[in-house]
């Protein structure tokens, strides 16, 4: 039996990108609401990324690639606790896209954009939609370009995480702003699926919560705000489920 | 486009949040015919802050769903009047609201009044460390109001508010546990203070060993049942940890939802309008008179709303920019110091130390409450000798623990990397052993600073932005560097395995990237003087006498305080002064 890390994530995101579809060819059926019966036929099953079953709604199959292995090396599975790929962060990020927030709908985004300093916060036309597209374009074109023509999904996670630290620092040399994307968008973004309520689609059975002792969405704390010990009750989601 | 005529009222009131919902119920009780106008939706405590739904921290916290629609109309910033102003594309610094409640709903619950001192600041310095003490660039003013005259207002509003706390100056009388340097009450708070919390208890402990007298931070979040004295009725906090971007899910912080909106709803002088977008304020051939309000509705028409008077209850920002666009009083001249729309543009200062503990002290930030805590108040205001210091102002300083969850950012020790294993394990380390102590300092008026109209971008509606010329000045920065070694001596008494967060230096710039606070102020300054404040003691406007301006726009300079006290009691104020005079004998209430 393998371990979970040798269970290839890799070998697994690949296969994904391989898949047909098949939601698409039944979208008359996605209106009805799956029963408790059916989400435990088609629950994937323990140490499977969160995303089996999901197709994404925005991301193209390179742009998946890469959300994947990215979420993947910023919170890794380790000896600590989940990973961001299994708790369906990436889904999460996908789900996000198709939001008002993919479009930027409630920033300004007025002209003229003026390059300035960062203390005035964004300046780009771009909305997170825009960032992730043309992010990963930039992205893999890079890699493509310097790392004998492999994307950044391909190349060995050593080497991607070293070049998301790079990113992170402003130091790889691109025209477009790496920077902005990594620290403004994919982090943010991948943090937020880490621990968001698992309605979004990411922190699948509030894993992520368990791990550091939140309570989710519980909000009612009378009797233990004179406390200073540990809470002793697990979390509850938004759709009343406990963990 | 043609536009719509709506039948003539008593009052118009442009902005529904804390403002305009206590001026309306104040002129309706008075036989008034009052329209409010509000730009953003509806909103209630049920349906749209209904548990568990109000808990989303991605919608609420992460897309800040609460807050001001930023696409429709936002600000420009810059630091200084030589440089090209850049439009606030997203939310940082800080959070105006929009919709029904304004900030009043999406507010943490800070509820303090003002020191005495700072309402006549001028005349304070002047006497005890002379007028030269005063800098050169310093536009320090009195307010033209006294602590005398708006004492029952504030009482007033925090028993409307059911706010929570303990008196430390009962008419001059000092009460053991509370505050020992407030200016007096006329009596207890309406409810005791919240229970502490391990932030609390660990600050007021560290507080007293250094020799300080920690009290009770008041708090708009009940403590117990109450009903207040327009039959609205808060029930007792449960600490949920959903205050700050969230609406109260449990009757328990104070709002214009949860004590006023109730009552005044079921008042037939009384309507309100939402999705209504006041462009301007409409003025007679004089351009002495108000004649009432042009808006945009939510299907794009051009309103006209004729009116008796009118009441700009906007936020701080919108309401300076409607006075420029509506050609209300002299803007601010920045190269002759003269005129006063725009004039004494200030904010506040936050020191923010978050304190790490080992894994045996459980501070369990997911629970919380907005306002309460327990907080000092030796270097505020004048509490303390400026002489040897050579700055003016002062701050409070506090251990709040206002409820944190992970989507919201979880504070981190310095150097801890931002992803990664090394990362995890750090969240895992710290995120029930984390608290955070603050100090929010004033910001005085400096002639450098002003809003006035920007010349290249606008909102959605064609109407210029407000620019915003601001940045830290030299006088506030050493106040809040002086303020920031006090929080840290009172974060090592705490005994933290380590500390580390943002605390000013001399030197510093505003960041706009961060979240500051939301209590930007001045800029339509309340005075006595025509020549330095754009509203009398009354908050009437001195050169359109029909139009009275609420809000902390009306603030001469910022305060060491939370504003929400002080806004309140000065509508309150306000109100009770148009009822008891103005409606009498409509016109200016203070000759100029």
């Amino acid at each position: 039996m393998k371990t979970p890390e040798q269970n290839s994530r890799r070998s697994f995101l690949k296969r994904t990108i391989a898949i047909a579809p098949i939601a698409a060819i039944s979208s008359s059926a996605t209106a009805l609401l799956p029963t408790d019966e059916d989400r435990a036929l088609s629950a994937p099953p323990p140490n499977q990324p969160a995303e089996e079953n999901y197709q994404p709604g925005y991301f193209t199959p390179e742009e998946w690639a890469f959300v994947n292995a990215a979420c993947d090396r910023l919170i890794p599975r380790d000896h600590v606790g989940p990973g961001a790929v299994e708790l369906g962060a990436p889904q999460y990020i996908d789900r996000q896209m198709q939001t008002p927030y993919g479009d930027a709908s409630r920033w300004y985004m007025e002209g003229p954009f003026v390059k300035a300093a960062p203390e005035f916060g964004y300046q780009s036309s771009l909305t997170p939609r825009q960032q992730y597209r043309l992010g990963i374009r930039a992205i893999n074109a890079y890699c493509r370009t310097n790392f004998g023509g492999k994307t950044f999904a391909e190349l060995p996670p050593e080497q991607q995480t070293q070049f998301l630290k790079q990113m992170e620092a402003g130091k790889v040399k691109d025209e477009f702003n790496l920077r902005t994307f990594f620290n403004g968008f994919l982090l943010k973004n991948v943090m937020e699926g880490y621990f968001c309520d698992p309605m979004h689609g990411g922190n699948m059975n509030m894993a992520a919560w368990k791990m550091i002792g939140y309570p989710g969405v519980r909000a009612d704390y009378l009797e233990w705000v004179v406390e200073s010990k540990p809470y002793p009750y697990g979390p509850v989601s938004m759709y009343g489920k406990r963990g | 486009m043609a536009t719509i005529r709506k039948k003539h009222t008593g009052a118009v009131i442009v902005g529904f949040g804390w403002t305009g919902a206590i001026m309306a119920i104040e002129l309706a009780n008075a036989g008034l015919d009052v329209v409010a106008l509000e730009r953003g939706d509806n909103r209630d405590t049920i349906p749209d802050f209904a548990y568990p739904q109000i808990t989303d921290e991605v919608k609420y916290s992460a897309r800040q769903a609460l807050l001001q629609n930023l696409a429709k109309t936002t600000i420009t910033i810059r630091h200084t009047k030589g440089d090209v102003a850049l439009p606030y594309r997203q939310f940082g610094t800080f959070k105006p609201g929009e919709g029904v409640g304004g900030a009043g709903t999406h507010w943490s619950g800070v509820q303090s009044r003002v020191s005495p001192d700072e309402l006549r600041l001028y005349s304070r310095v002047k006497e005890r460390y002379g007028e030269k003490f005063i800098p050169a660039d310093m536009n320090l003013q009195d307010w033209g109001v006294t602590y005398d005259e708006l004492e029952p207002h504030f009482d007033r509003f925090e028993y409307v508010c059911g706010t929570s706390g303990k008196a430390g100056n009962i008419k001059g009388t000092p009460v053991e546990g509370g505050n020992p340097f407030e200016g007096y009450r006329s009596r207890e708070y309406p409810v005791p203070p919240l229970a502490d919390h391990p932030t609390g208890r660990l600050f007021a402990a560290a507080a007293k060993s250094l020799g300080y007298k920690p009290f009770p931070l008041p708090a708009g979040n009940a403590s117990a049942a109450y009903q207040n004295e327009y039959g609205c009725q808060l029930g007792p906090c449960n600490f949920c940890g959903f205050c700050s971007d969230y609406g109260c899910l449990n009757y328990s912080k104070a709002s214009p939802q949860t004590t006023i909106i109730p009552a005044l709803l079921r008042k037939p002088n009384f309507e309100l309008r939402v999705n209504s977008h006041v462009t301007r304020v409409n003025l007679d051939s004089t351009g002495k008179r108000a004649i009432g309000v042009t808006y945009i509705d939510a299907e794009g028409n051009e309103v006209e709303q004729p009116a008796d008077m009118v009441i700009l209850a906007a936020f701080h920002l919108h309401n300076i920019r409607l006075m420029l666009s509506s050609r209300i009083g002299t803007p601010f001249n920045v190269d002759t110091n003269e005129g006063v729309i725009g004039r004494n543009l200030c904010y506040q200062y936050i020191n923010s130390v978050n304190m790490f503990w080992d894994r045996d002290v459980y501070i369990n930030q997911f629970i919380g409450t907005g306002g309460g805590g327990q907080a000092i108040e030796e270097f505020n205001a004048d509490n303390f000798d400026h002489g040897p210091l050579g700055f003016i102002g002062g701050g409070v300083i506090w251990g709040r623990q206002t409820g944190n969850g992970p989507v919201r950012g979880v504070p981190l020790p310095a150097g801890t990397p931002k992803w990664g294993t090394e990362w995890k394990q750090a969240v895992v380390d710290n995120f029930l052993h984390t608290g955070r102590i603050e100090s929010q300092s004033s910001s005085l008026a400096n002639r450098a600073y002003y809003a006035d109209l920007d010349p290249t971008y606008k909102d959605a509606y064609g109407t210029p932005l407000l620019r915003l010329t601001f940045d830290w000045n030299d006088n506030d920065l050493r106040s809040a560097t002086f303020l920031g070694s006090k929080v840290m001596e009172i974060g090592r008494a705490m005994n933290p395995r380590s500390m580390s967060g943002r605390v000013f230096k001399p030197g510093m710039h505003w960041d706009t990237r961060p979240y500051q606070s939301t209590h930007v102020c001045g800029g339509t300054s309340m005075g006595a003087d025509p020549k330095t404040s754009a509203v009398n003691k009354y908050l009437q406007s001195w050169d359109v006498s029909n139009v009275f301006v609420l809000g902390a726009n009306t603030f001469a300079h910022g305060i060491g305080y939370n504003p929400t006290g002080l806004v309140g009691g000065l509508a309150y104020w306000a109100a009770s002064n148009i009822r008891s005079q103005y409606l009498k004998n409509p016109g200016p209430m203070v000759q100029a």
